[in-house]
C-alpha cells in the first residue's frame, strides 16, 4: 500500500488549516461594497398575511433595501420543489404544495422568511427587520403528523386534503398477511423515531453577487453539493441560467444532510444583490439554525414481525406516518420511501414485507435527511423489534438473529435491494468478542451489589450507500442521476490536480483522494491537490451525502486515473523505445519491466507537454476526466452492542462500553474511517439519550431553539469506543469499497436503547431515554 | 444587540452614581447571562456599569469562621480558593461545577445572586448557609433576599458587594444537570450547624424559585443522615415542570440530591 496509498492511516492533509484557524469559509468571504441581509421570519406557526408595512423599515439608518415575496414573483423566481416524485399507491402523484423563497401570503411555520433587509451593517439589518410590520391572521396550528391525518384538522395546503402528501406501499401486502395469518409467534410494537436537528458546527451562510456588466451571479454557499445547487437554480428556481451562475461551496463546516438542500436565502440573496445592486451576504445565526435547517426523523410506525415454530422470520408488516413539516423539502419524498422502506430487510432473510407510509404536513420546519436518512428509522424499527421478539420467545438476541441472517450473495430482499456481499456472522462474532458478552451476567451481578441496573443490547444494522444508479433511481421517481464525475489533470512537471463533484466538508477527501493517486503512480500526496465545491472549476458532479464519495465519487477518479495511466505509458514506452505493455509504474518513475530503464514520472509529464517527441498522432497534454455511474447501491453492515449502568434512583444512563464492528468492505484510510464511526456513533447516541426537537403542540413555538434547551452529546457523554472493521469487498465497484459516514448513525440507537431497557426490565421505553423517562419506565410495570 | 454605552466603575461608590445617571442602566458583572441576552436583543439597557475592577468587590476573606466573599470574585477563585476548602469544602465543589471553564472564569457570586436563575447553583448555598447580601446601602438575609423566578429583594439601583456567612460544622452540595444547559434541574444545599440546626435549600425545581424545605430539615434535624430521608415526602405540586422534566421527577430528584448531599457533607 505504501506509506501514503490506499489502506494508509495518513494524517489529513486539510487539519493544518482547519486547526490553525486558516480555513476559508462562507462567511469569512468579503467582497467590495458587500452588504448584509437579515430576514424577516413569521412568529407564527401558521398565519394569513394580511399585508407587509415596509416604509418605515426603509426609511431607518444604513438600510439598502426590503425586498418580499411579491416582488420575488413578480422577476419570475419560482417556488422551490421537491426533487423525487412519489406516487401514492392509488396512482396519483404526490400533493406538494408551494414553497415560496418569501411567503406572502401564508407562513407555515415559525421561522417562514417573509422578508430580506438588505443594510450596512448586520446591526442596522437586524434594526430595520424590526420595523418591518407584518399584518398576520393567525390560523389554528398542528404539529403532530398522526393528528394532522385526523378530521377537522388545520390544513397547511390547499393541494393536500387532510395534509396527506403521499400514501405509499412497497412489497406484498397479501402475502405478509398471509405469513402474519399463519404464524406461530407476532411480535407486536409501535416505534416512534424522535426528530433531530442536524446542528453543523458552521451556520448556513450565503453570499451572492450580481455583476450587472455580464448579467452573471455567484453565490458563496455552505453546501454539500454546488453543482446540484446550480442545476435547481437554473432549471426550476429561474434565478439565473447555468452558464450565468456560479456557485462555490468553500470549506464547509459539517452538513449531516441538512446542506444539501437548496434553501430560499441562497435564492433570495442572489436576487436581492440584482436588486439592490450591492452583494449580499447573509449568515444564520444558531436560533435560525434551529428553526430552519431541514429537520430529521420524526417517524412513527406500527410493526408487526410474524415468526414460524422455529423462529424464522416469515413475515414483516410496518406502518409508517412520516412528519415532512411546513413544505417538501429537495429530496424529503425519497427519505421516509426509498431510502427506509427498502431497508426493513435488514440482514434477514425475510420472504414477505409490507410497508406502507404516508407522509405528511405539519406546521414545523421542513424535514428531510440527515445523517443515515431513512436508514436509522429501518434500523431502529427492526432492531427495537428484533430485541422485543427474542425476549418474547425465550431466544437470546444473538441466536435470534443468527437464526435470520442471510448468509448467501447476492440477495435480493422483498423491497428492491439486491445485497451484492456480506458476513454478518462475523460482525456479530467480532462485536460479541470484543464486548465480552459471555462476561456480561457477572458484571451485572456485580452491578447489582452496587444498587445499579446493569444491561447489554445489541444492533446489526444494514445500510445502502453509494447512492446510486442513476438508471434505477430515475424508475424511481428521482429527478437527477446520482453519478459522479472527476477529471485528473497532470501539469506540465508531474503534480496533479483531481477535480471531483464530490464535496469535502469534514470528510477528509483533500486526502484520501490523494491517497488513490499516491497509490497508482507512486507521487507523495503533497504533489496531489483535490479541487472541488466550485461549479467553474469542475464542470459538473452530484456531491457528497449517503456516504457516495468514497463509492461513487473514488470510483470516478480512478477511471480517470486509468485513463491518465494508459496515455502516461504510451508516452513511457515512446520515450524509452518500448512497448507499452511492458511498463510499469512504480514509485514515481515509468519502468520497462526486467530492465533499468526508467523515466521519472516528471519528465514523462514534461514530454506531454512540449510534444517533441511523443508517439505519433497523440495529441499534446496529459488531462483525463470520466463519469462514472455505480452499478448497485453498497451495503455497509455490521454489528454493534452497548453496556449501560442505570442509576435506578434517578434514571440517569451510563454508558459503560460501546463495541462497533463494521464491514465496509475495501478501507482508504483507517484514520479517517474510526473518525467517521466515532462521530457517527456520537450523533446516534446524541439521537437515543438526548437529542430532540420539541415543538408546542397548542401553537407551535419551537421550545428547543437553543443549547439551552436542546441537548447535544458532549464528550463526557461518551465511552471509550472499541471500533474494528471486518472486509467482505463490495463486488460492484473498483475500489471494494462500501462507504463508512452514516453507519455509527444508523446502527448505535437502537443497541443503546436494547441496552437500557434490558437494564430496567421494561421495553417501554421512547427515544431520547432522558433520565426522567428511563426512571419513570424501571418504575413502572412492563 | 443593540447599542449601549460601557462604563467602568473603579469604586462601589463611584458604580451606584454611573448606574443612577444612566437611563435604563444596569450593572455588569461576569456578564454571563446579560450579555447573552443582550445578544439576543431581549435586554436593551441604555447603559452598562461594570463592576468587576471595584477593589473592595474583589476577594475572599476568612476572619475565625466568618466568611466574606466579594461580590465581584469570579466561581474560579471561589472553586480555587484553599481557605475556602478548608472551612467549607461544599461551597469551593459548587462553584468549580458552575457551567464551564470559561463561565468560571468570568461569572461571579454577586452577578448570579443578583440574577437569581431559578436554576442557578449559589442561590441554594445562600439560602442555606443563612448567609447574609451585603449591598450598597444595607445587610439583607438570604431568607429575605430571593423573592421569586429571577426577582430579589434588590431595590433599583441597589448594588450587591458581598456576601457573608458563618462556615458550619457540615454542609455538602448536589446537582443534577440539566441534559442541555447543564444548569441545575435539581440541586440541593445542605448545612447542619454545631447546635445541630438544618438548613436546606433547593434550586432548579421550585416553581418560585430557590427554597427551603422543611420536611427534609425536620428529618435531618432528628437524624443527619441519608437514611433520615427514606419517609420524607417531597410535595410536587409547588415545582417546576418543563420539557425536560415534571414536577414528579423532580420531587424525586429533591429527595435523592438531598440524600446524597448529606452523604457527601458527611464524607467531607
Amino acid at each position: 500500500m505504501g506509506v501514503e496509498g490506499i489502506g494508509a492511516r495518513v494524517a489529513r492533509k486539510e487539519d493544518k488549516r482547519f486547526l490553525t484557524g486558516k480555513g476559508r469559509y462562507t462567511d469569512d468571504m468579503s467582497v467590495p461594497g458587500m452588504k448584509y441581509a437579515i430576514f424577516v421570519r413569521s412568529p407564527y406557526a401558521h398565519a394569513k398575511i394580511r399585508s407587509i408595512d415596509a416604509a418605515a423599515a426603509k426609511a431607518m439608518p444604513g438600510v439598502i433595501g426590503v425586498l418580499d415575496g411579491k416582488q420575488l414573483l413578480a422577476d419570475g423566481i419560482g417556488n422551490l420543489i421537491c426533487g423525487w416524485m412519489i406516487h401514492s399507491k392509488d396512482g396519483s402523484p404526490m400533493k406538494m404544495g408551494a414553497w415560496r423563497p418569501l411567503a406572502h401570503e401564508t407562513v407555515r411555520y415559525v421561522g417562514d422568511a417573509v422578508a430580506i433587509v438588505v443594510a450596512d451593517s448586520v446591526a442596522e439589518a437586524k434594526d430595520a427587520a424590526e420595523a418591518v410590520v407584518v399584518d398576520y391572521e393567525e390560523l389554528p396550528v398542528v404539529t403532530d403528523a398522526t393528528k394532522a391525518l385526523e378530521q377537522g384538522q388545520p390544513q397547511l395546503h390547499p393541494e393536500a386534503p387532510n395534509n396527506l402528501i403521499f400514501d405509499w406501499q412497497i412489497g406484498d401486502p397479501a402475502a405478509t398477511d398471509k405469513a402474519i395469518a399463519a404464524a406461530a409467534h407476532v411480535t407486536e410494537i409501535t416505534i416512534h423515531n424522535n426528530r433531530l436537528s442536524p446542528n453543523p458546527m458552521e451556520p448556513r451562510a450565503t453570499l451572492g453577487i450580481y455583476d450587472g456588466g455580464d448579467d452573471h451571479y455567484t453565490c458563496y454557499t455552505t453546501s454539500q453539493n454546488p453543482h446540484v445547487a446550480r442545476l435547481v437554480m437554473s432549471a426550476f428556481y429561474n434565478v439565473a441560467p447555468e452558464n450565468k451562475l456560479r456557485v462555490i461551496a468553500p470549506d464547509v463546516g459539517g452538513g449531516f444532510g441538512s446542506k444539501i438542500y437548496i434553501y430560499p436565502e441562497e435564492i433570495v440573496c442572489l436576487w436581492a444583490s440584482k436588486r439592490t445592486g450591492v452583494p449580499v451576504k447573509w449568515t444564520s445565526d444558531r436560533t435560525e439554525a434551529f428553526l430552519t435547517d431541514a429537520h430529521g426523523r420524526d417517524h412513527l410506525s406500527k410493526v408487526k414481525m410474524a415468526f414460524d415454530a422455529n423462529n424464522r422470520i416469515i413475515g414483516l408488516k410496518v406502518d409508517t406516518v412520516a412528519n415532512l413539516g411546513a413544505y417538501m423539502s429537495l429530496f424529503s419524498s425519497a427519505v421516509p420511501t426509498y431510502l427506509y422502506a427498502t431497508l426493513l430487510s435488514g440482514q434477514y432473510d425475510i420472504p414477505a414485507i409490507h410497508a406502507n407510509v404516508r407522509t405528511v404536513y405539519t406546521n414545523t420546519a421542513p424535514v428531510d435527511a440527515y445523517r443515515g436518512a431513512g436508514r436509522p428509522e429501518a434500523t431502529y424499527l427492526l432492531e427495537r423489534t428484533m430485541e422485543t421478539a427474542a425476549r418474547e420467545l425465550g431466544v437470546s438476541p444473538a441466536e435470534l438473529r443468527r437464526i435470520n441472517f442471510i448468509r448467501t450473495f447476492p440477495h435480493q430482499t422483498p423491497v428492491i435491494m439486491n445485497y451484492d456481499a456480506g458476513d454478518y456472522d462475523a460482525s456479530l462474532d467480532a462485536a460479541m468478542k470484543a464486548a465480552d458478552w459471555n462476561g456480561f451476567a457477572a458484571r451485572k451481578a456485580e452491578a447489582a451489589g452496587r444498587g445499579m441496573k446493569r444491561g447489554i443490547g445489541m444492533s446489526c444494522y444494514i445500510e445502502a450507500c453509494g447512492i446510486a444508479p442513476s438508471a434505477a433511481v430515475g424508475s424511481l421517481g428521482a429527478g437527477v442521476g446520482l453519478w459522479e464525475s472527476a477529471e485528473v489533470r497532470v501539469n506540465a512537471v508531474g503534480t496533479i490536480e483531481v477535480l471531483t463533484g464530490s464535496h469535502s466538508h469534514g470528510q477528509g477527501h483533500e486526502t484520501t483522494f490523494a491517497q488513490l493517486v499516491a497509490d497508482r503512480f507512486g507521487v507523495p500526496i503533497d504533489s496531489v491537490n483535490i479541487v472541488h465545491g466550485d461549479t467553474d472549476k469542475v464542470q459538473m458532479g452530484m456531491g457528497t451525502y449517503g456516504s457516495r464519495s468514497g463509492a461513487v465519487g473514488m470510483s470516478a477518479v480512478v477511471k480517470a486515473l486509468d485513463k491518465v495511466e494508459a496515455k502516461a505509458k504510451k508516452i513511457a514506452a515512446h520515450l524509452m523505445e518500448a512497448d507499452e505493455s511492458d511498463i510499469v509504474i512504480e514509485n514515481g518513475e515509468l519502468k520497462v519491466a526486467g530492465t533499468d530503464k526508467t523515466v521519472p514520472w516528471f519528465q514523462m509529464a514534461l514530454a506531454a507537454y512540449t510534444a517533441h517527441n511523443l508517439p505519433p498522432g497523440m495529441e499534446p497534454g496529459l488531462k483525463e476526466g470520466a463519469f462514472y455511474d455505480p452499478a448497485n447501491f453498497t451495503f455497509p453492515a455490521g454489528c454493534y452492542i452497548c453496556e449501560v449502568e442505570v442509576d435506578p434512583e434517578t434514571g440517569v444512563t451510563k454508558i459503560i462500553q460501546f463495541v462497533a464492528a463494521d464491514d465496509f468492505g475495501n478501507i482508504i484510510n483507517p484514520m479517517i474511517v474510526e473518525g467517521q464511526v466515532h462521530g457517527g456513533l456520537a450523533q446516534g447516541i446524541g439521537q437515543a439519550l438526548l437529542e430532540n426537537v420539541h415543538y408546542d403542540p397548542e401553537n407551535g413555538q419551537l421550545l428547543t431553539a437553543s443549547y439551552m434547551d436542546y441537548a447535544m452529546p458532549r464528550a463526557d457523554d461518551l465511552p471509550s469506543f472499541k471500533v474494528s472493521t471486518s472486509n467482505t469487498p463490495c463486488p460492484n465497484n473498483p475500489l471494494g469499497i462500501k462507504g463508512c459516514g452514516e453507519a455509527g448513525a444508523i446502527g448505535s440507537p437502537p443497541a443503546l436503547i436494547n441496552a437500557i431497557t434490558d437494564a430496567i426490565g421494561n421495553n417501554r421505553l421512547t427515544m431520547p431515554a432522558t433520565p426522567q423517562k428511563v426512571w419513570a419506565a424501571a418504575h413502572a410495570a412492563n | 444587540m443593540y447599542e449601549t454605552h460601557y462604563h467602568r466603575a473603579s469604586s462601589i461608590q463611584d458604580a451606584v452614581k454611573l448606574r443612577q445617571a444612566a437611563g435604563e442602566g444596569k450593572y455588569l458583572s461576569g456578564g454571563m447571562t446579560l450579555i447573552p441576552t443582550m445578544k439576543q436583543r431581549l435586554a436593551a439597557p441604555s447603559d452598562l456599569v461594570d463592576v468587576r475592577q471595584v477593589p473592595e468587590m474583589k476577594g475572599i476573606s476568612v476572619s475565625g469562621r466568618t466568611v466574606r466573599i466579594g461580590a465581584a470574585t469570579t466561581h474560579f477563585d471561589v472553586a480555587s480558593s484553599s481557605e475556602l476548602a478548608a472551612l467549607c469544602p461544599a461551597i469551593s465543589g459548587l462553584a468549580s461545577h458552575i457551567g464551564d471553564p470559561h463561565v468560571r472564569h468570568m461569572g461571579t457570586i454577586g452577578g448570579s445572586i443578583a440574577n437569581n436563575d431559578p436554576a442557578a447553583d449559589y442561590p441554594s448555598a445562600m439560602l442555606a448557609l443563612d448567609a447574609t447580601i451585603i449591598t450598597d446601602r444595607r445587610e439583607i438575609a438570604a431568607g429575605d433576599f430571593f423573592t421569586g423566578l429571577f426577582e430579589t429583594a434588590l431595590e433599583d439601583g441597589e448594588l450587591v458587594t458581598a456576601v457573608t456567612f458563618e462556615a458550619p460544622a457540615k454542609a455538602g452540595y448536589q446537582k443534577f444537570a440539566n441534559p442541555a444547559s447543564r444548569y441545575a434541574m435539581t440541586g440541593v444545599f445542605v448545612v447542619r450547624r454545631d447546635n445541630g440546626d438544618v438548613r436546606v435549600a433547593v434550586t432548579g425545581a421550585g416553581s418560585n424559585g430557590v427554597f427551603r424545605h422543611e420536611g427534609i430539615e425536620a428529618a435531618l434535624s432528628a437524624q443527619w443522615s441519608p437514611d433520615a430521608l427514606a419517609n420524607v415526602t417531597v410535595d410536587p405540586s409547588d415545582l417546576l415542570s418543563d420539557i425536560h422534566a415534571d414536577a414528579t421527577y423532580r420531587a424525586n430528584l429533591v429527595k435523592v440530591m438531598a440524600k446524597r448531599a448529606v452523604a457527601a457533607a458527611r464524607a467531607d
